[in-house]
């Protein structure tokens, strides 16, 4: 199973992922373990839950506000941002 | 868009698929309604389809999966139903609202993922099945905030789905059989597991509970574990908790200590592990009540302290017409939800069978077994000593130990509603779900475990899923 990569970009960042890797997976294996912070406390998020349920991992995909970046799919030329 | 039929279930899991292939194979027009993009739910998680595959792929994306045969079966079963017109399939969707009518329910949907595109359907049907399933309870601990800190479940999840581990180096921790699992799952994969630290001391359980019980597969699957812990070796440690997460902005380590059966840590037991990428947490799992707490159906406090639904012989909850199936009836794993989906998608199909139906005796003894592992694996009942006031409890809304404690004592605030209300804790975008029974253990006090009503207040939302401005200005009438 070697599936094609694909190319995102992060926070304008250029990164490479496995086609139909969800975008949490994608971040989490290239060691990005966080891309959101806490309203209140500025603390930094990242996945916790993992299916769909936290809410914790957010990110902003192609303009989209607030979605669970462990459900979201990657395709190639993604545009992923963090808060 | 709008779709009418005879039954609609709600999950594409063990007890959703066989509640669909149940209720077309006898006969009813059926609609599924799953959150996830293709067929299997959480237990039977895979990569995605999309992708482009052999046949040798759906094999191998068996490897590490239980009943995994049972799933090809269903799912062929599932497919047939859906080309021959009698399963209309919508992926990708949640229910944010679900509501009685004069003659039937209606399903308000909403995309999972605002990009992929699944438009919002409304579905209509005379009978329902819910079969939601559930997800990993959880204690806070402090530091269980830090990236890097995962769900256990979600751990799993992330292998099954991605091929890939979410970091290196692992400590598992919480209670329960699952836990084992999700281990031998990350060292098959390759990551280094450093530990597995189960608050509990089940020691030799398995195989007795699992014969006693009269579910010999059991015995089996805890046999395979075992041989993957030692081939691994990964150090199974009892009656041991993280006591915190060490790190600055993200998880570098645990302090661990052993506790006494209560859940009390043991002075002079305190141990760190240093060098951990990801740790791991699971303390059973919380079935998603949402919706069938929103229909209205009578609940109950199952062994686990878990609030669940009330069914009856053929999987009827107290509402007329509304079936319940898998973990939202009673934790009791995969197994047991194909069983009770496949009496209820059969029940739903055919409502009114005219002579009493005895249900499989196989559900009788997976729910013994269940019960039994429930026993065997309690929240330890001096989890909250283990806070610390500045602890965040509410992740959403940064809500601490302190502000429950506070408005606990100080303002009388004794069940998940009145602490919503003045902490603001199950108030954020996952509306307590992953905090809604510990705060409820919070309110309750030290030593003390949350009642069914408590827990109905976290349960009860109103909402059942995020939702848009223009689906709610959609509804008509």
């Amino acid at each position: 199973m070697n599936p094609q990569p694909v190319t995102i970009t992060f926070d304008g960042r250029p990164l490479t992922a496995a086609a139909g890797q969800s975008v949490g997976a994608a971040l989490a294996s290239q060691g990005v373990t966080a891309w959101r912070s806490t309203r209140k406390g500025g603390r930094p998020r990242g996945l916790f839950c993992g299916i769909g349920v936290c809410f914790d991992c957010l990110v902003t995909v192609d303009g989209e506000t607030n979605q669970r970046a462990c459900l979201v799919e990657v395709c190639e030329g993604m545009e992923v941002e963090g808060s | 868009m709008s779709v009418t039929v005879d039954v609609a279930v709600v999950g594409a899991g063990p007890a959703g698929l066989a509640a669909a292939v149940a209720a077309a194979e006898a006969g009813a027009r059926v609609a599924v309604v799953d959150a996830g993009n293709q067929p299997g739910g959480q237990f039977w998680r895979h990569a995605p389809e999309t992708v482009q595959r052999q046949a040798a792929d759906v094999q191998a994306d068996g490897h590490g999966h239980h009943g995994w045969n049972t799933y090809l079966d269903l799912r062929a079963r599932f497919d047939a139903a859906q080309h021959a017109g009698r399963i209309t399939y919508l992926p990708g969707l949640q229910v944010w609202m679900a509501e009685r009518s004069e003659d039937g329910f209606v399903l308000r949907t909403t995309p999972a993922v605002a990009s992929a595109g699944a438009a919002p359907v409304t579905v209509t049907a005379d009978r329902l099945v819910l079969c939601p399933g559930g997800y990993d309870r959880q204690l806070p601990v402090p530091g269980w905030d830090l990236p890097g800190v995962l769900a256990a479940g979600g751990i799993q999840a992330f292998i099954k789905a991605n091929g890939v581990l979410p970091g290196k180096r692992f400590v598992i921790a919480g209670t329960g059989p699952f836990l084992l699992p999700v281990a031998a799952g990350i060292a098959e994969a390759g990551g280094k597991v450093l530990a597995v630290l189960e608050s509990s001391a089940p020691s030799a359980w398995l195989p007795h509970l699992a014969a006693a019980s009269g579910v010999p597969g059991k015995a089996l699957e805890g046999a395979e574990y075992a041989a993957a812990f030692a081939r691994h070796r990964i150090p199974y440690r009892t009656r041991s908790i993280v006591t915190e997460v060490l790190g600055s902005d993200r998880a570098s380590g645990v302090r661990t200590a052993r506790v006494d059966p209560a859940g009390r840590v043991r002075p002079g037991t305190e141990r760190v592990y240093g060098d951990v990428d990801v740790v791991g947490f699971g303390w059973g799992f919380t079935p998603q009540m949402e919706l069938p707490v929103s229909l209205g159906v009578e609940t109950r406090l199952d062994a686990d302290g878990s609030l669940v639904g009330v069914v009856d012989d053929r999987q009827q909850s107290s509402v007329p017409g509304l079936y319940l199936a898998g973990e939202v009836t009673g934790v009791g794993g995969a197994t047991l939800a194909v069983l009770e989906g496949l009496a209820a998608g059969a029940a739903a199909a055919r409502p009114d069978p005219g002579v009493p139906v005895k249900p499989p005796a196989a559900i009788a003894r997976h729910r013994r077994f269940a019960q039994a592992m429930h026993q065997a694996h309690p929240v330890p009942a001096a989890w909250q000593d283990w806070l610390t006031p500045d602890t965040t409890v509410c992740r959403c809304e940064e809500v601490t130990a302190g502000d429950i404690t506070e408005a606990r004592e100080d303002l009388g605030a004794r069940d998940v509603r009145s602490l919503k209300s003045f902490t603001r804790a199950g108030m954020g975008w996952c509306q307590g779900r992953v905090c809604g029974f510990a705060a409820a253990c919070l309110g309750a006090g030290p030593g003390e475990a949350p009642g069914a009503g408590s827990l109905a207040g976290s349960a009860k939302r109103p909402l059942a899923a995020p939702v848009g401005i223009g689906e709610l200005a959609a509804l008509d009438g």
